[in-house]
């Protein structure tokens, strides 16, 4: 899966393929048992709402890691990654139910660097809201 | 009470050695969504000249887990867990963390500043293996709010 994708074929304004990722009450519970974050925010609705949030929320940590996905899956080769950084300025809200919240990705190059790297910026939010600030990615091309 | 400022440059015991390993690393890839054979596959990772599966970005989390914890739970640093929020994660990678690998973290507290009444505390954790080859930087940013916000 060698997306091919060479530093001379890209531009500044190059989009990405974006992505909708779903996130379910189960799929935090499952992030908390993979990652050892067992906060009672991310999967207690009691605890959530006692400490002023809307509803039990995704952890910062797993939308970092969804919003990557477009990029890795862009260039195939994840090991490429020379840098990635996010703010979270708001929390992805997970309502109880089936279908939970849905984040939309999308992302596009915003600078050529040396050495055939490029710059990404990545934007991600949740029922229309900008979920990650300053969401930036390093990536070194063939 | 604010944290204290003395504590900029406080470098914290190395951890024990993390191993990495296969089943954690698709463990993980699962739970954050992972279709890329690369995380899941070692012929797929070989193929692009890995020795071995290579974990996702953010696998650096579950690595560095027990080291934040110690930072966080420090009852000389003062920082109120209940309070206390993410706000920013970034990594600098040498290469990706590979099955196989053992790894241990240096954290140390970069900075600590006061902003409109929040502290903001930033840790950076050296993850090297334990020959000493430097695979990645985590640097994360936690903010515990002000008792009055």
């Amino acid at each position: 899966m060698v997306a091919g994708i060479r530093y001379s074929d890209i531009a500044v304004g190059t989009e990405l393929p974006g992505a909708s990722f779903p996130l379910a009450r189960v799929d935090l519970v499952r992030y908390c048992g993979a990652s050892g974050d067992f906060n009672v925010i991310h999967w207690h609705e009691r605890s959530a709402t006692s400490v002023g949030l809307p509803n039990v929320i995704a952890h910062g940590m797993l939308t970092m890691a969804e919003a990557i996905r477009v990029v890795t899956d862009w260039v195939g080769d994840p090991g490429v990654l020379v840098e990635y950084g996010v703010r979270f300025t708001r929390p992805v809200v997970i309502p109880d139910g089936d279908h939970g919240a849905t984040l939309d990705v999308s992302a596009k190059v915003t600078e050529l660097l040396d050495d055939n790297c490029v710059k990404i910026t990545i934007t991600a939010s949740s029922e229309g809201q900008t979920v990650l600030g300053k969401a930036q990615a390093i990536v070194r091309l063939a | 009470m604010p944290l204290n400022a003395d504590f900029i440059g406080r470098v914290y015991p190395v951890s024990a050695p993390y191993l990495v390993g296969r089943e954690k690393i698709r463990e993980f890839a699962r739970a954050v969504g992972e279709k890329n054979p690369v995380f899941f596959d070692r012929e797929a990772a070989r193929a692009l000249g890995y020795h071995d599966l290579i974990a996702p970005p953010t696998f650096a989390t579950v690595v560095a887990m027990e080291s934040s914890h110690v930072v966080m739970f420090d009852p000389d640093l003062g920082l109120d867990f209940t309070r206390v929020v993410h706000a920013e994660q970034s990594y600098a990678y040498v290469r990706p963390i590979c099955a196989g690998d053992e790894l241990i973290v240096s954290t140390m507290i970069d900075n600590i500043r006061t902003v409109a009444g929040n502290d903001m505390l930033t840790t950076k954790a050296s993850i090297d293996t334990v020959n000493g080859e430097h695979v990645l930087t985590a640097t994360s940013v936690l903010v515990s709010r002000g008792a009055d916000s």
